[in-house]
């Protein structure tokens, strides 16, 4: 057993439910009890969503819990079948299944039998895996699934395009600003005469994975989810597949680079359309800002200032090595809660800052920065709140998250427009920092002493003391607005005293 | 379907909710067999929150207490989720997360809990520690009502078993959970008006009171500025509230006992309810709940006419409420709503909305306690018929894939509803609002009437200022 508050990777069900319900028309069932369709809340409120979250629970209660939940999950596979007719029907076991022990992959076998659907099993255990692995394997068995399934039809689609093209792996659901991230590959892609071929699996039929194999190469931006299943097809196929994350100038250009050579062994007899080198520099030292920022008198005041790193193992290494090699910035400790990637971690950012953390214990992380007392975080939502607590200013670049970390305006973190996001988003949380230190120091822009807060100073009024402790109990930012109507309301009826009955019967008059 | 009269309304209502529902399970025999209330079962396949939620308003409301939930990361993390913000502020409760060792007993949950809850003793030295079993202790079937005396003799910390598990239980339900094991830990009555009356300023206490009826123990968790305001009410008619369950520290739990009259404060506490009567002797006066100034009135009157008391001035009372919601009431008036169910609180708010004049078409419902309801449920039947509306039908363990079917063919002015379902209905015309508001927001007595209605009438008021641009329909078809 473990005392925990809060956790950076949520349980394995909810990666599976974010790689299904990414997908076109694929519906996910889970097994679970009442309740546990949170996700539904998380994808319809963060993200906005505008249609029904195709995933539904098939309940488990006493009743299942007595006599086995066969007919039932096989009902609600065959009644979603008929509904909404999906492509694929996707059962997933969550913590409560895991223990339970039913033969789920029978209760599938004899679904498919009955429903139009294909229908899938995701291949998951709760106390093994959490969010991220779990999407990772889900992406990879579907891939998978239907990979083998054309071939045993024999409509695999095993010709590569005549233009070099590229499957996008692991743009999905909840993803931390993947919209924006996938519009900036996609315009990126389109500047090296690079067609797309698909995405997986956001808005991708699964009908369109026989397709997978046209690809000249695979991306995979981020590490956590879509590395296995570009791994499965280099195995496959040969398909090669870039790792490389294109986040900030170096790496950007690093990304192109190896795509520049993927291309070079497969169109040996032909040149290349387009000079690489030439777009990098353009790119690099005209179009994009952040280089130029770098340079600018500005960024030199950020030189060696104290910064700590959290966050998934993608965005914390990368902004990492950004902080350290773009901006001059010390990066004294960059961490990352995916203790299952650690050692690839440790190599990407040993020579890019003073200490490593990994760990999934947030308590852990508030110590190091409390000891550590850099001028700025770049972390999580969880990170935002530790600095608040401790007055240093947060950047959050990178999930867990909240709804504002879902912007309606462009915000991507990769390729040129995202070095320029995160310029921006480094420097003001500096600045801000140093405009707060300012302010300590000379005792704040207004130092006139505010007298009173409310606009009526000359008060005849009394207030009883249990009005008054009533007052305290109503939270800060409406209390000076009570008061005023409450003393609004005593003084037109002619009260001098105050009590917790003249208080709700002023509430009550409000709307009179 | 906005443009229609009342009459067609009804008519096309009654026509499709026969159309529309479908696996209804046999209607069951109601409180006598002349009304006609229809009560129907769906699949229960709905949405609703995990009772485990309660936790965060309970350990707000109980300034000493902790609560310990005890289950796996998927309860952590709806948690962490649903409570949003409140996580940040070091709140008095935690996850102990079971791992793959304590699920195949590799460890002794025995020593694993003492563990934790030695620990939980040391960093916050709480009054009482709530365990919350999940439906993973259930399964595992982990002995915690057994562990908790010993342990709590070991440690010397009450510790308090609750199983608010999704198995058994939907949303605000555990809070009832909670109650009913809270139930057993409040003082004996005798024992206590012994040490009252030896107590040196005792009597005169009881005479500046003038108390000349049994105590009074109202249960439900509220925020202290309502318990105030019922308070203040039920004094108004010279009765004295003895205490409150709960109460706002777990060392100032009222007493109970042969001779106390209880009563409750939100239609979900059915099992606390029956905990207080059969366990602790308690009288249960059955009204209807004070949710709305018709049912605050009626509570009131409940209470008064159990004590032989004439209620003073509450018809005036209500009527200068109502007066004072005309402005709302007249958004809302003639317009339909749906509620899709799932926080149990819906009987209440569906005969408040009836009384202000709108039309119910179905009032969805997680779990309907027809016996502790009972004095609702008449309420409510009075309330149809007064205003002369058709009684609305009440959907037990509803499914929500068929209700979505049902608002689509029904077109209600509004439906209430989870936050899974508000967005996707909202991009199709239909005004929502989420059902979970109601129960964080301050709806109880005659005070706070307002802030139900500006919670109703707020995404008709939005939409009315957004009318005249057209964009009602905000998905491709």
């Amino acid at each position: 057993m473990k005392l925990a508050y809060w956790m950076y990777a949520g349980p394995a069900h909810i990666g599976t439910l974010r790689v299904a319900s990414s997908f076109k028309n694929v519906h996910a069932i889970m097994h679970a009890p009442l309740g546990d369709d949170y996700f539904n809340v998380m994808r319809s409120m963060l993200e906005r969503e505008r249609d029904f979250t195709p995933v539904t629970a098939s309940i488990v209660d006493r009743h299942v819990l007595a006599r086995g939940s066969q007919e039932k999950v096989v009902e609600n596979i065959t009644r979603k079948d008929k509904q909404e007719r999906p492509d694929l029907i996707v059962l997933t076991p969550t913590c409560t299944s895991s223990i339970l022990q039913e033969d789920l992959q029978n209760f599938v076998n004899r679904a498919a039998l009955e429903s139009k659907s294909d229908v899938i099993l995701a291949d998951v255990n709760h106390y093994r895996v959490n969010e991220l692995q779990a999407a990772d394997r889900t992406l990879e068995q579907i891939i998978r699934y239907y990979i083998e399934k054309a071939r045993q039809n024999n409509t695999l689609e095993n010709h590569k395009t005549s233009q070099p093209s590229a499957n996008i792996f692991g743009i999905f659901t909840l993803g931390f600003h993947h919209q924006h991230d996938c519009r900036e590959l996609k315009r990126l892609l389109a500047d090296l005469g690079i067609a797309i071929n698909e995405i997986i699996p956001e808005g991708c039929s699964v009908k369109n994975l026989k397709n997978l194999p046209k690809a000249w190469f695979n991306i995979v931006p981020y590490r956590e989810v879509g590395l296995m299943a570009a791994v499965y097809l280099e195995k496959e196929f040969s398909i090669p597949y870039i790792s490389t994350t294109p986040m900030g100038i170096v790496d950007t250009a690093g990304f192109i680079s190896e795509i520049k050579a993927i291309l070079e062994k497969q169109t040996q007899h032909t040149k290349l359309q387009i000079d690489y080198e030439k777009y990098i520099d353009n790119q690099t030292r005209f179009v994009s800002q952040a280089a130029w920022f770098s340079r600018s008198i500005d960024c030199q005041n950020l030189t060696g200032k104290k910064a700590v790193v959290f966050g998934d193992a993608t965005h914390a290494s990368s902004i990492t090595k950004i902080l350290a090699r773009e901006m001059g910035v010390r990066v004294v400790c960059a961490g990352t809660y995916c203790k299952h990637d650690g050692d690839w971690f440790r190599e990407q950012v040993q020579n890019f800052c003073d200490e490593i953390l990994i760990t999934d214990d947030h308590n852990e992380v508030a110590d190091m920065i409390a000891r550590i007392e850099p001028s700025a975080i770049f972390g999580t939502q969880m990170e935002r709140h530790i600095g608040k607590r401790l007055d240093i200013p947060c950047g959050v670049i990178s999930a867990p998250v909240h709804i504002q970390n879902f912007p309606l305006g462009y915000r991507p973190f990769l390729g040129y427009e995202g070095a320029n996001q995160i310029a921006d988003l480094a420097y003001n949380s500096f600045t801000l920092g140093m405009e707060d230190h300012l302010l300590e120091i000379f005792g704040g822009h207004d130092t006139k002493e505010v007298i009173t807060k409310t606009l009526s100073t000359e008060s005849d009024l009394i207030w009883s003391s249990d009005s008054l402790a009533e007052l305290a109990k109503i939270p800060g930012f409406v209390r000076g607005k009570i008061k005023r109507n409450t003393e609004k309301y005593a003084r037109e009826k002619g009260i001098n005293l105050i009590t917790v009955e003249v208080m709700f019967a002023a509430k009550e008059a409000v709307g009179a | 379907m906005k443009n229609l009269n009342s009459n067609e309304r009804k008519n096309r209502l009654a026509s499709t909710l026969e159309n529309q529902i479908v696996s209804i399970q046999k209607n069951e025999s109601f409180l006598n067999e002349n009304d006609n209330l229809v009560f129907e079962c769906e699949t229960g396949n709905y949405h609703t929150f995990c009772p485990i939620s309660c936790v965060a308003w309970l350990y707000q409301k109980i300034e000493d207490s902790f609560f310990l939930v005890i289950g796996t990361k998927t309860c952590g993390y709806f948690l962490q989720n649903a409570l949003g913000v409140m996580i940040f502020a070091e709140p008095r409760y935690a996850m102990a997360e079971l791992e793959e060792g304590d699920i195949s007993a590799q460890l002794n949950d025995y020593k694993e809990l003492k563990r934790l809850c030695l620990q939980i003793k040391k960093d916050r030295n709480p009054s009482v520690i709530v365990w919350i079993g999940t439906c993973t202790t259930e399964i595992i079937k982990m002995d915690l009502e057994g562990m908790a005396p010993r342990l709590e003799i070991e440690i010397g910390v009450p510790i308090v078993v609750a199983r608010a598990n999704g198995l058994d239980y939907a949303f605000t339900q555990g809070e009832d959970t909670v109650l009913t094991a809270l139930t057993h830990r409040c003082p004996n009555f005798e024992k206590v008006v012994e040490s009252h009356f030896l107590a040196s300023n005792s009597i005169e206490t009881l005479k500046n009171d003038k108390i000349s009826h049994p105590p009074l123990v109202l249960f439900g968790s509220l925020p202290n500025t309502v318990t105030t305001q019922l308070t203040n009410e039920l004094k108004l008619q010279g009765i004295h509230v003895s205490g409150w369950l709960p109460a706002p520290r777990y060392t100032e739990l009222p007493s109970l006992g042969e001779g106390v009259y209880v009563c409750g404060v939100n239609p979900f506490l059915s099992r606390t309810a029956t905990t207080l009567m059969r366990r602790r002797k308690c009288k249960l006066i059955s009204a209807p709940f004070p949710i709305g100034p018709d049912g605050t009135r009626a509570w009131l009157e409940k209470i008064c006419s159990v004590f032989n008391i004439t209620p003073q001035g509450l018809q005036e009372r209500e009527k200068t409420i109502w007066d004072s919601l005309e402005d709302y009431l007249k958004l809302i008036r003639g317009k339909s709503i749906f509620f899709m169910g799932d926080n149990l609180l819906e009987i209440s708010l569906a005969r408040f909305l009836i009384r202000c004049g709108m039309i119910v078409y179905e009032i969805g419902i997680p779990y309907m306690d027809r016996r502790f309801q009972a004095g609702e449920i008449f309420l409510l039947q009075q309330t149809c018929k007064k205003m002369n509306i058709p009684l609305p039908r009440i959907v037990e363990k509803p499914d929500n894939y068929n209700q979505v079917q049902r608002i689509r063919e029904l077109q209600p002015d509004l439906a209430i509803t989870g936050m899974a379902h508000a967005n996707p209905l909202e991009a199709r015309g239909i005004n929502t609002k989420w059902s979970v508001e109601f129960t964080f927001a301050q709806i109880h007595g005659f005070t706070n009437s307002r802030d139900i209605l500006e919670l109703v009438t707020r995404p008709l008021r939005r939409n009315q200022a957004l009318e005249s641009l057209g964009w009602t329909q905000l998905i491709k078809n």
